[in-house]
């Protein structure tokens, strides 16, 4: 198709020509279009629907703000939903659709809605949907389920990436217009670090919008040039196509960086987005301002858009949005685009000035006091309805009418702070109020500084003024000539003239009769009013309609605008893709893994894995001809029990305590006694929190006079870590303690079973008997002249031992414990046999360790010594933790060996109702025990320790089981200890 | 006795492994021995002297200094990582142990950690997706516990082309996953 | 936020994890406090509009526990100690 509403000009590459589609049809346009000025330049003012009344749409503007041209780009995986046409940068072949509409664009059937307004008024969902309570579920949440919404997602995996990064600067700057330029290039010469962001393609901000010129040439080519000179500073990085999204506390900014957005396809290898972290010791916002509209009936015809947009279209696109158009202003930036557009011979009918007063523009029809009160052309406009001063209404044929009601400083940065911007009464408009962002001030426009020559003023100012406070020595430069004219403007809202529709906020559907509605039934401060008409929750957050309803407001209310407030704003500025968030952090890479020592042979096997937090562990080991993972983990069991077993332990905590308080320092962190142990001697410890729940548990072994190494659950390696040191500099700094953890320094196995010696002695150099190396013994051995160490610990109720290697040697250790273990038919065990051997054995697991359990309740309440002061020992003793009905730890076994248990299932007396007054307690484990050729499971049952042998229910109503079981002594296997000590 | 065991790199292989995305290097270190060294309470004079004595230097916070056999960099009050050449000081701990005659805690950390070392004109590029450090302005010889794809690792700035990262061991897979694809989303 | 460490200067609160108000250095001595002392110890705070003294842990750093004197209102931190010298200065002996 032609470009038949391309004029002459611009910022756009014409000697290239760029294909692409909207729904479907075919059109051309150039570098340097956002999809938006390609579609107008085509003709095409129709551009989505809204919200609730599905009315036609076309853009509102030409920049971020836009609440209506939202469509959807791209297809397949990479479809996009409401992405703003007017900030779309256009590439060849990009594919775009309308939205929110069906079956098309042109024809939507929803449109109903539209026809049904007196329905949907404000307060529409809080009014409509409330009963029956039972229609609820049934029929409106489906109902409201199937209209909500804009865009469609892929329902596809994204398959871009994004990434995130990290910034340092003095000085950010936000916003690259001629404040923005201004304050970096003054403070780039003065050799600050300085960064400069700015959400559009093109630095320059409206200067690339404008005729004005500054320092005599163009405002774009000085622009231009400016943005070359800080190019070339090594002390200055110039950031396009990024939003600062937020001001985060102590000077932290974020900023998404569209890196490959205006490309079909990312680079190899390169993110869509990145979200940087930018930490400024100073920051300027010189973001511009947005103008906002002004509020008549069927104001929201395509065609029908902001005066300072249709200028950008004309003068930064070199397009017309209509071939006769007309301005509405209240004020002389709206008589900018009249002149504008008739010098680039734009049929200009006529201007409607809604103020009196004023000298007329020359060789235009300039109408004075005036007012649009209609617009006619549902699809795109045809026609205004214009009511003169005296009253008399005459309609014009246009195409295209843009309407300025002023321009609103963008505040909002200055505000995530929450401080409130304050009313500027000679702009007519909210500038930033005190109490924003600490080390952030605002230039410019931003800061309601409205003329070119007061923006490179302030600009430059309010960067020497930021450098100041950082001890930068920077010099005034020559402020280039630029236009200064003051700001003349007669508020004006919403024009008053019949019963039809003025919309405030396009996207939401907001009409200046809700904002009424919602003053009548007295919704009337700006937070209720918001949230009752829904003004400015949409996804542009109200950045052109906001000021228009609490003005409306307060003129209903009879107080001022000031009186009357203004919400504040939140991060983001504009939205903020999930994947930009998330970063690399997605799927596989969500967290970085942690691998065993013997992972690279348990692979090698064909293990199964399992995650225990980001530790890859063996789960088991399958065998050929293992189908089910039952049989797998019953041979690891029974050959552990029957021979020996090897269980790869490394990811225990494990942490070096050493210092001649070391010892004295357990006794404190540990409810029971650790200073008596002899050198060369493990114990199991248990530690509480100062409430007196159990924290963890573990073995602690004396390696030396002063130097201890502790073992920690894998789930509380590093908490338990950082409440020692708690311990240690908080509580108790004068001990003499140091700590550091070696986890990962030492490949740790488990060797059990009752040939677990037989195999170690072919391993290690010293003598490992009974007699030389007793249970519970602990010490430095070597293997083959390695410096190793070796425990004699007991998890599984074998004889057992833990031997450990410098990490690099672990892959070899477990090869050649696998090796020497042939002749003992060995077998390598995972998690799940562990987890049933110390379930058999009656040990305490992170089931148990829930965090709301006692020594007590676990059956060790003897441990806690309460000749000496430790962590937890004092409230342990509470009344109520002390009940002897409270939970005990038990065993239970199904009375029927072939029935089975279910985890989380609830105690009930034989005949009990299940119903929580009957509530014994709960099933905590449950595993298949090999050895007794039954379920078993540890619980924690009401005065357990006195109904051994009771018979009761394990109920799950979730699950829908229910067994008879037998309570027993959580010991199954080997009670007495004998095998361990062998 | 029985043989010796064979060691594998954290990477898992028998030898240490190199190499380049553009002009970032990375090679995988396997030749250096650590451990940490903490004064023990009221022993800072006997430390440093000792210390001065056998050569260790003990940076000051946030620093790395270099030496002869032993260099080290600063961890936590009062603690730093010693390093030393594997081949010469493998068992480092023991080699530590009688310099400081029990006037200071000392604990075998070699294999705990993974150590990159990484090459290129400048780094800056690579770590400010990285880190949150602020590389471009510490000094040569920084040294900082940072956290990188949520690994948390020790980085010695030895200039802005070099720096020695020690990560988790068990991680090792993951650090070098997180500097290989953001080293190729620069090229 | 930014924590300005004693020792490393500004750093990201991301680093740190913190526990919560700094009367949790004030641990009564178990074997002459009783329940009462230390249930107050352990539950009962204050809850100040303006300055509060919080313990945060280096965990991604160097480790130190700090006592961060933070505005509760507006977030600004006037004061970063490392406990440690706190707690001594208290005169902590037990």
């Amino acid at each position: 198709m032609t470009q038949q509403n391309r004029i002459s000009g611009g910022q756009i590459d014409r000697s290239r020509t760029l294909r692409f589609t909207f729904d479907g049809v075919a059109y051309a346009g150039h570098p340097g279009d956002t999809l938006a000025s390609a579609l107008l330049a085509n003709g095409v003012r129709l551009m989505g629907r809204s919200f609730k009344y599905h009315r036609p749409r076309g853009p509102l503007s030409a920049g971020s703000e836009e609440p209506n041209a939202l469509v959807e780009l791209r297809a397949g995986a990479r479809q996009e939903p409401n992405t703003r046409a007017t900030v779309a940068e256009l590439f060849d072949g990009l594919e775009a659709r309308s939205q929110n509409r069906w079956p098309s664009l042109a024809f939507d059937a929803l449109a109903i809605n539209d026809r049904l307004n007196t329905f949907f008024t404000a307060g529409f969902y809080y009014k409509t949907f409330m009963w029956p309570a039972s229609f609820w579920e049934k029929v409106y949440e489906p109902i409201i389920r199937r209209a909500a919404g804009l865009g469609s997602l892929s329902r596809q995996e994204d398959p871009d990436s994004y990434d995130k990064g990290f910034l340092h600067c003095d000085l950010i700057v936000i916003g690259a217009g001629p404040a923005g330029l201004m304050a970096a290039l003054a403070a780039g010469r003065a050799g600050a670090r300085v960064i400069l962001a700015d959400e559009d393609f093109r630095p320059g901000g409206r200067l690339n919008a404008e005729t004005l010129t500054v320092g005599g040439k163009p405002g774009a080519e000085w622009a231009a040039e400016a943005a070359a000179e800080l190019s070339a500073m090594p002390n200055v990085r110039i950031m396009l196509r990024t939003t600062v999204i937020g001001a985060f506390d102590h000077g932290i900014y974020g900023a998404v960086e569209r890196v490959s957005d205006h490309l079909p396809v990312p680079p190899e290898g390169k993110p869509r987005q990145t979200l940087w972290r930018i930490y400024a010791r100073r920051a300027l916002l010189a973001g511009g301002a947005t103008e906002r509209p002004i509020a008549f009936e069927n104001n929201d015809r395509p065609g029908i858009m902001l005066a300072g947009a249709m200028r950008t279209y004309a003068n930064r696109y070199a397009v017309r949005v209509g071939e006769s158009c007309a301005i509405f202003t209240n004020n002389d930036d709206g008589l900018r685009t009249a002149t504008d557009l008739q010098a680039k011979g734009v049929d200009v009918v006529a201007v409607i000035d809604a103020r009196s007063e004023g000298a007329l523009l020359p060789g235009i029809r300039h109408l004075k006091g005036a007012d649009v009160i209609d617009a006619d052309g549902r699809l795109g406009l045809r026609s205004i309805t214009i009511r003169h001063a005296g009253g008399r209404t005459e309609t014009v044929p246009v195409t295209a009418l843009g309407v300025s009601g002023g321009w609103n400083p963008n505040v909002n940065i200055a505000s995530h702070h929450r401080a409130r911007p304050v009313w500027n009464e000679g702009i007519q408009a909210f500038v930033p109020g005190e109490g924003g962002p600490p080390g952030l001030s605002a230039a410019g426009a931003a800061a309601g500084v409205m003329s070119t020559h007061g923006a490179l003023t302030s600009g430059q100012q309010a960067a020497m003024a930021a450098l100041g406070d950082l001890g930068i020595r920077a010099s005034a430069g020559t402020v280039p000539d630029a236009e200064d004219a003051p700001v003349s403007i007669t508020p004006k809202w919403y024009v008053n003239s019949g019963k039809g529709r003025a919309w405030i906020d396009p996207q939401n559907d907001v009409t200046v009769k809700d904002i009424k509605l919602a003053h009548k039934e007295n919704f009337t401060s700006v937070e209720h009013m918001k949230r009752y008409t829904t003004l400015g929750m949409a996804t542009d957050q109200g950045k052109t309609g906001n000021v228009l309803g609490l003005a409306i407001m307060a003129g209903l209310t009879g107080q001022t605008i000031p009186e009357t407030g203004t919400t504040v704003y939140r991060p983001p500025y504009t939205p903020v893709a999930m994947g930009a968030l998330a970063g690399r952090s997605r799927g596989k890479e969500f967290k970085p893994f942690r691998l065993t020592p013997s992972h690279k042979w348990a692979e090698e096997q064909g293990a199964v894995f399992v995650e225990v937090g980001m530790w890859l562990r063996t789960q088991w080991l399958p065998k050929p001809g293992e189908t089910h993972w039952r049989q797998s983990v019953d041979r690891e069991v029974l050959a552990t029990r029957k021979s020996v077993g090897i269980c790869d332990v490394t990811t225990l905590g494990k942490i070096d305590i050493q210092g001649t308080d070391a010892g004295a320092f357990l006794d404190r962190v540990y409810c029971n006694t650790f200073s008596t142990l002899a050198v060369g001697r493990c114990r199991y410890g248990l530690m509480l929190r100062e409430d007196g729940m159990v924290f963890d548990d573990g073995t602690t072994a004396r390696m030396g006079e002063n130097e201890y190494v502790m073992t920690t659950t894998t789930a509380n390696a590093v908490t338990v870590f950082r409440h020692l040191e708690y311990c240690r500099q908080v509580l108790w700094p004068e001990m003499d303690v140091q700590l550091i953890s070696t986890t990962e320094a030492w490949a740790q196995f488990s060797v059990a079973g009752p040939n677990a010696r037989r195999l170690l002695q072919k391993v290690v150099d010293q003598d490992i008997s009974d007699a030389a190396f007793p249970y519970m013994a602990a010490g430095s051995i070597t293997i083959g002249g390695l410096r190793a160490r070796l425990f004699r610990i007991s998890f599984s109720g074998e004889l057992a031992y833990e031997i450990a290697v410098p990490t690099r040697y672990g892959d070899a250790l477990i090869r050649r414990l696998v090796e020497e273990g042939r002749e003992f038919d060995a077998v390598v065990y995972g998690t799940e046999a562990l987890g049933v051997m110390r379930v058999e054995k009656g040990h305490v697991a992170g089931n148990e360790l829930n965090g709301q359990s006692t020594a007590l309740n676990m059956g060790l309440g003897k441990m806690v010594s309460k000749k000496k002061d430790s962590i937890g020992m004092v409230l342990s003793q509470r009344e109520g933790m002390n009940d002897p009905d409270g939970y005990r730890l038990v065993g239970v076994k199904p009375v029927d060996p072939t029935a089975t248990l279910t985890a989380g299932s609830h105690f009930l007396e034989i005949g009990a109702a299940p119903v929580i007054a009957n509530d014994g307690g709960w099933l905590t484990s449950k595993v298949h025990s090999p050895h007794l050729g039954c379920d078993i499971a540890l619980g924690y049952l009401k005065a357990g320790d006195q109904k051994i042998g009771r018979r009761m229910r394990a109920v799950n109503l979730l699950a829908g089981t229910e067994t008879e079981v037998e309570i027993v002594s959580p010991h199954f296997f080997d009670p007495e200890g004998e095998r361990l000590r062998g | 006795m029985a043989e010796p065991l064979h060691a594998l790199t954290a990477l898992g292989h028998a030898a240490p492994k190199s190499l380049a995305i553009g002009p970032v290097a990375i090679s995988e270190r396997f030749d250096v021995a650590l451990a940490s060294l903490a004064i023990r309470n009221g022993r800072d004079g006997d430390v440093a002297a000792a210390a001065g004595k056998a050569g260790l230097p003990l940076p000051d916070p946030a620093r790395f200094q270099a030496g002869t056999p032993f260099s080290a960099f600063w961890v936590a009050p009062g603690m730093w990582f010693v390093e030393a050449a594997f081949e010469t000081h493998e068992d480092i701990e023991a080699a530590l142990k009688p310099i400081f005659a029990g006037a200071a805690s000392i604990t075998e950390q070699t294999d705990a950690w993974v150590r990159f070392d990484l090459g290129a004109p400048d780094l800056q590029p690579l770590f400010e997706r990285l880190s949150n450090v602020d590389f471009a302005r510490s000094p040569d010889g920084f040294a900082t516990r940072t956290v990188i794809e949520h690994i948390g690792c020790y980085l010695i700035r030895h200039g802005k082309g070099a720096v020695t990262l020690y990560g988790p061991r068990s991680s090792a897979a993951s650090l070098l996953h997180a500097l290989e694809v953001t080293a190729r989303s620069l090229l | 936020m930014i924590i300005h460490h004693p020792i490393l200067g500004p750093r990201d609160s991301q680093e740190f994890v913190y526990l919560g108000d700094a009367s949790l250095m004030n641990r009564p001595d178990g074997l002459t406090a009783g329940i009462e002392a230390f249930h107050d110890y352990l539950y009962n705070r204050d809850n100040p509009a303006g300055e509060h003294r919080e313990l945060w842990y280096h965990e991604q750093g160097d480790r130190s526990w700090l006592v961060v004197t933070r505005n509760t209102v507006t977030h600004e931190i006037v004061r970063v100690e490392l406990a440690r010298d706190v707690a001594k200065a208290a005169g902590r002996t037990k």
